[in-house]
């Protein structure tokens, strides 16, 4: 059992690094124009940690576990959707002007 | 089967970053992020041990209601706040999700209780630390934004020491806390680390919250990480490190921007009011100034005019009055173009957005290398708002503290306007030689006002 939890480990470490990498020649590539909404849609996705509370929130009955992980539920899903929502009206501000300016007058 | 499903989200989520290379591509990238996160929440909810749809369908609505209020409703000058905010709560979700793997590990197969793995022990202690230093760190920085807290830098005596210290108390609490599993040691670990997380960010002062922003946006990916090295979940682990190298290139990119090191920012104290005495003494320079008249006169008789827009602008609301001058100017033939530093506003592209919601053309918008050869066939730079960023002295004087910091040239165009509140140093603290040049008008007052008036002038 414990070779076996030390090659979990590993994988994890490898997919760990591996995703570093992806990450760095990702983020390089997106224009600085876009950085605000790149903290938007970072932020959204780091919530994917409600994987986690669900597990925790998953079985029957309550304790003090199950507690934890709805609060956890509760509070990642406020970060995705309000992550998605504000990342989705920064960009639409991104659209190309072409008629459009001589609405806000 | 659940772990081709969580590729496949993992794959959506680096497809959402890379979309964010071009504004045109970057919708879709919003949206492959969210099939990504619809994908992985019911692959969890499908998992056998997940029975209680109800309260978790419930604590996603209640805790959705929030958020999509939340973001509907935000201004987008308060945007930094927001993310600032926003980081708190994966900082936060991040402990309770490490709280309840330590009082079920059952449910998370990594052991019973009293008995957990040692691996799990530490990964699962090392997520608990990164996540409550975010949160507290980014309450701090939220208050700092939000004008809550005072944006001055705190600094007392020993401070890094007293970090260090702290910082050897949770490694030694963790080691502990792996041997005997107590709960006590637990929340001592989290109350230490939300210590901890204020002590870091109490030194550095509001202008430099971009990058502590960026920092704490990485501190948050690598909380993640650390949830999902405990429950051997590769999604987690993925988007942990995707968010925490993001987090980590924005930081590096802002402090390039201002010419120092990321640990000269954590370090913090910059800025604030300790060197006002070290000022040289300017009351005897003359300074010009001028009106709204005078502005939208040296404009109209311009060619081309670069705005270099700054965190005044955002502060007093004036990119709409601002593209509305833009538009007039454009009408006249005049060539308008924005010139963005890398770290105007309070968090990285803030200027941006402030500017797209104004409605002001993307492609009109320049990053600081695309523009800066520009600036010596310029007639007009206007510069509203901003002031450090345009400061020769961090070309010239090596004792400036500015030094070395990449500079927007406003200095080479023919003339420069200044759009300022008053004479007061930027953020910096280091006086503006730009001022007292007779090519410069300086125009005092309100940002959005002055942008009105000139206007009202323009169009008369």
């Amino acid at each position: 059992m414990e070779a076996h939890s030390s090659e979990v480990f590993v994988i994890g470490l490898t997919v760990f690094f591996l995703a570093c990498i992806i990450g760095y020649y990702v983020v390089w590539s997106v224009t600085p124009a876009l950085h605000s909404p790149l903290m938007g849609v970072t932020n959204a996705i780091s919530s994917v940690i409600i994987v986690g509370a669900i597990l925790a929130a998953g079985p029957q009955g309550f304790d003090t576990s199950k507690i934890f992980g709805l609060i956890g539920v509760v509070l990642a899903s406020v970060n995705i959707f309000g992550g998605f929502l504000v990342t989705y009206r920064m960009l639409s501000m991104f659209k190309k002007k072409t008629k459009k300016t001589k609405e806000k007058e | 089967m659940v772990a081709i499903l969580y590729l496949i989200s993992a794959l959506l989520f680096i497809f959402a970053l890379r979309g964010l290379s071009h504004p045109e591509s970057s919708r879709m990238g919003n949206i492959f992020g969210v099939i990504g996160m619809v994908i992985a929440v019911f692959t969890t909810l499908m998992f056998k041990s997940v029975l209680s749809y109800y309260e978790i369908g419930a604590a996603i609505l209640i805790g959705g209601a929030i958020g999509s209020f939340i973001a509907l409703r935000i201004e987008m000058t308060a945007l930094p706040q927001l993310v600032a905010a926003f980081h708190s709560l994966v900082g936060l979700a991040a402990v309770f999700v490490a709280a309840a793997a330590f009082y079920d590990p059952v449910a998370f197969s990594i052991g019973k209780v009293g008995s957990i793995k040692t691996a799990s022990l530490v990964e699962m202690s090392i997520g608990t630390f990164i996540g409550a230093i975010t949160f507290s760190g980014s309450v701090l920085a939220f208050g700092k934004l939000q004008g809550t807290i005072s944006g001055k830098p705190i600094v007392f005596k020993f401070q890094h020491l007293i970090n260090a210290l702290i910082f050897l108390l949770i490694i030694f609490l963790i080691v502990l806390f792996v041997i005997n599993q107590s709960p006590t040691i637990f929340w001592t670990i989290v109350i230490v680390s939300i210590l901890l997380g204020f002590l870091v960010v109490i030194p550095i002062g509001g202008a430099d919250m971009p990058v502590v922003v960026s920092m704490l946006n990485s501190y948050s990916g690598w909380a993640a990480c650390g949830i999902g090295f405990t429950l051997s979940n590769n999604l987690l682990i993925i988007t942990g490190a995707l968010v925490g190298a993001s987090g980590a290139i924005l930081s590096y990119i802002m402090s390039k921007g201002m010419n120092r090191s990321i640990i000269n920012v954590v370090l913090g104290g910059f800025g604030g009011e300790q060197d006002t005495s070290a000022i040289k003494d300017n009351s005897d320079k003359i300074v010009k100034q001028g009106n709204a008249e005078d502005a939208a006169y040296i404009m109209k008789n311009a060619d081309s005019v670069i705005i270099v827009p700054g965190y005044g602008m955002a502060v007093a609301q004036a990119q709409h009055a601002l593209r509305e001058m833009g538009d007039i100017l454009k009408k006249e033939g005049i060539e308008v173009r924005y010139a963005i530093h890398p770290v105007a506003g309070r968090m990285p592209g803030h200027m941006n957005v402030l500017l797209a919601e104004a409605n002001v053309p993307y492609e009109e918008v320049l990053e600081l290398d695309e523009i800066n050869h520009d600036f010596p066939m310029t007639e007009v730079s206007f510069v509203i708002g901003a002031n450090d960023v345009t400061n020769p002295a961090a070309k010239t004087d090596e004792s400036s503290p500015i030094f070395g910091m990449p500079i927007l040239d406003v200095e080479k165009s023919q003339s420069v306007l200044f759009v300022k509140r008053s004479m007061a140093t930027g953020y910096s603290g280091v006086d503006n030689e730009l001022f007292y040049r007779d090519n410069t008008t300086m125009l005092f007052g309100d940002a959005k006002k002055m942008c009105e008036d000139i206007v009202k002038s323009l169009s008369a």
